[in-house]
């Protein structure tokens, strides 16, 4: 009987085939349809369209203000938590990690279903803080993934850089500005990704919370429920590569400049 | 000697976590200005946790740390006149050299000029001298270890502390730093406190050095004071190579152990049980027949300036480095000069368990429990006089004994007592925290979670945290009720 010869390789040929179906034919699709018009000639319009239309303009500067605002409190909450639990001397820290990630094993529009009730009775007519409401429930919803992150950039700081710095005359606040911020920056980055560039996107908390304004997500589904699949295709082109840019930029500029010292 | 003004002070020091286990048993401590002292001691005897309370890191449980006379024992880190260099060395990899070492001194808020001197100086000082702009993590781990001791002196500590700061170098450059360091320690004139478990390092650079063993000091003496006079068969055993041997004081200043009768300068009354500690390189080989001891060669292996030979004499081995070579087999006389041996008078507190009677019954005895184990005892072993009488225990004179409650102190020969790795099979179980060889058997030293010691002699080599179970002597062990309650 022949040996059938297995090799590690071939485990990646399951997922490989998923990311060929399911991302790479459907990124081909939106660039295809992004630069195409609706008579499937090929045409940079859409994308000029974009940068001059100021109807889209407008949609990715409020996106860009919630998600800037969104990111800054995540950071302000998720920080000093995310510090307690990693250089706090309890027992079972993952435990306590898990309560602060534990929401994220529900659903998010059921998650925000139940806030928008506790708004309710804190604000009577949620349609009066469109903006605040839209501010609150993605902060609610994104706040573990910013938690996360920093724990894992602050447990692996170690103990004695903080000692270090106290041991050579800092108080706490300056140990916190000259050691510790600095040292967790890759944690603070990735937890920036991870809670950014969704916030400029989930249209769907803008949708339940009675915000009518659109944020880049919106734009782009309104574009798709009108069939218009060319101007919906190069809004999403466009973010796509934003968030190539973002990328890029951080591996590169900032964790490059962090590997270098390391 | 000149008049030297005692820096720090530890005054009853006493450290647990959690209010656990002590990990600093009442301590107290005398450390004079200028002094280069050592902290010695194998790992986890708590000479780290001194350091850390010296440099602010941890705060004793009980008892005070002075600085000058002031109590400094609750003063954070940051206000303190004292810096310390880190086991791994703990530089800012987001700073450059420069910037790490002009951190305390910026802080200061010291002007700009005065900084780019100082740290100028102090790189000098450190043989490391243009490094300013050099990214810690491009430097050496030797480099990073003078960065380190440049970073925490720039700051003009009142007292360095140096966390076993060599122990990541290889061994040239271990040497090499302790020289720089002894030099640096000459030139600054400041005090070092030094934590190492590396005895050598301790011996080589050290004016005190304070060995340490369990969260308790062991001995505080200069280098040649803890080497030729060790306080106790630890320091001995943990200080340089040694033979020791168990035995008695045969007369005035004769003491009889390893098989045969030795003079010696130490004088203790006759009859009292003694351990004798002989360096290897102290016993000269002579003739078979001019020896005090006659044994045969064993082994000689050869370690660059001397030959470690092992000799056994009957039952006895006795270690001897010598200049020349004998060929195992070859039958040899040994003698040691009266001046090279060190008597340690046998610690007698050792093997003596406090508990006390609960109770009596006709034909098991009288009922006994102790910390970690209970037991029945014939009554006539602590009450010989006694006898029963309806169940009921009566003295010589008929009186009722009252016994319930009263305190007994049981103990045993340390070469009585059995261990065994089975837990099922012994009387108590710990953890073996300390051995060493005695000529011809180890004495192991077990620990109970109730952190009660006990001494078994055994010829087996057994491991340090072996997981034990201590067969008591029975039939062997000795009774009395504790001295108090005779009256």
């Amino acid at each position: 009987m022949n040996k059938v010869t297995f090799d590690r390789k071939q485990l990646a040929v399951p997922y490989f085939i998923y990311l060929v179906l399911f991302v790479v034919m459907p990124l081909l699709v939106v660039l295809y349809y992004g630069f195409t018009d609706a008579e499937g000639h090929l045409s940079c319009r859409n994308f000029a369209e974009f940068f001059t239309n100021g109807k889209t303009m407008g949609t990715l500067v409020y996106s860009l203000v919630i998600a800037v605002v969104v990111t800054a409190i995540c950071l302000l909450l998720a920080y000093p938590v995310a510090y307690i639990l990693a250089k706090g001397s309890y027992a079972r820290k993952h435990a306590f990690l898990m309560v602060f990630v534990l929401p994220m094993w529900i659903n998010f529009t059921l998650r925000i279903t139940a806030l928008k009730e506790i708004l309710t009775v804190l604000e009577g007519n949620l349609a009066y803080h469109p903006f605040m409401n839209t501010v609150i429930c993605m902060v609610y919803d994104f706040l573990p993934f910013m938690i996360m992150p920093l724990f894992n950039a602050l447990t692996k700081l170690d103990k004695s850089m903080i000692e270090a710095g106290h041991d050579l005359g800092a108080t706490f606040p300056q140990v916190l500005l000259k050691v510790i911020l600095p040292l967790s920056v890759p944690g603070i980055i990735s937890g920036v990704t991870m809670v950014f560039l969704p916030a400029m996107t989930n249209y769907v908390v803008l949708d339940m919370v009675y915000n009518s304004t659109y944020i880049m997500g919106s734009l782009i589904g309104s574009y798709f429920n009108s069939y218009d699949w060319n101007n919906g295709s190069i809004i999403s082109a466009i973010l796509l590569m934003l968030i190539g840019f973002f990328t890029v930029f951080t591996d590169k500029v900032i964790l490059g400049k962090e590997e270098e010292r390391i | 000697m000149s008049e030297t003004k005692t820096i720090i002070r530890l005054d009853g020091v006493r450290k647990s976590y959690d209010g656990k286990v002590n990990v600093i048993e009442e301590l107290s401590l005398d450390i004079n200005e200028g002094e280069f002292v050592t902290l010695l001691g194998p790992s986890g005897c708590g000479k780290t946790t001194i350091l850390r309370m010296i440099g602010g890191f941890d705060r004793p449980t009980d008892g005070k740390i002075l600085l000058d006379d002031n109590d400094i024992s609750l003063l954070p880190p940051n206000e303190r006149p004292v810096n310390t260099v880190f086991q791994k060395y703990a530089l800012f990899p987001h700073l450059n050299v420069y910037d790490n070492i002009a951190f305390g001194l910026k802080l200061k808020k010291l002007e700009k000029d005065e900084i780019d001197r100082k740290v100028k100086e102090v790189l000098e000082l450190v043989d490391l001298e243009g490094f300013e702009k050099r990214s810690v993590s491009t430097l050496s781990g030797g480099q990073q270890q003078r960065i380190a001791i440049a970073r925490a002196v720039v700051n003009e500590p009142r007292v360095l502390l140096l966390d076993e700061p060599l122990s990541a170098l290889d061994y040239k450059m271990r040497k090499e730093m302790q020289l720089e360091l002894k030099n640096m320690h000459k030139r600054l004139g400041i005090t070092f406190i030094f934590v190492t478990h590396d005895q050598e390092e301790a011996l080589t650079m050290s004016d005190k050095i304070v060995v340490m063993a369990d969260g308790k000091i062991q001995q505080v003496g200069t280098p040649e004071e803890i080497y030729n006079e060790p306080a106790n068969v630890f320091v001995a055993d943990f200080i340089g190579e040694s033979n020791i041997f168990n035995g008695v004081m045969s007369g005035r200043r004769k003491a009889s152990f390893a098989g045969a009768e030795f003079e010696c300068v130490d004088d203790y009354e006759p009859g009292k049980k003694i351990e004798a500690v002989i360096r290897p390189e102290d016993v000269s080989v002579v003739g078979e027949k001019d020896g005090i001891l006659t044994g045969e060669v064993t082994s000689a292996d050869f370690k660059g300036t001397f030959y470690v030979t092992f000799v056994q004499c009957g039952q006895y081995e006795m270690e001897v480095h010598c200049l020349e070579h004998y060929r195992p087999g070859a039958v040899v006389g040994l003698t040691v000069l009266p001046d090279n041996i060190h008597i340690i008078p046998y610690d007698m507190t050792i093997n003596n368990f406090l508990g006390f009677i609960d109770g009596f019954v006709d034909g098991k005895g009288l009922y006994l429990v102790f910390k970690d184990f209970a037991m029945f005892v014939d009554q006539h072993r602590i009450y010989p006089d006694s006898r029963v009488s309806k169940g009921r225990l009566l003295d010589e004179n008929g009186e009722f004994i009252d016994y319930q409650g009263k305190e007994v102190i049981a103990f045993y020969q340390p070469e009585d007592g059995d261990m065994s790795d089975d837990a099922k099979e012994g009387d108590v179980v710990g953890r073996i925290v300390s051995f060493y060889y005695i000529g011809d058997h180890y004495s192991y030293t077990i620990r109970t979670d109730n952190e009660i010691d006990y001494v078994v002699d055994d010829e087996d080599l057994w491991n340090q945290d072996d997981k034990v179970s201590v067969i008591l002597p029975k039939k062997k062990m000795k009774f009395r009720l504790k001295q108090e309650d005779m009256h």
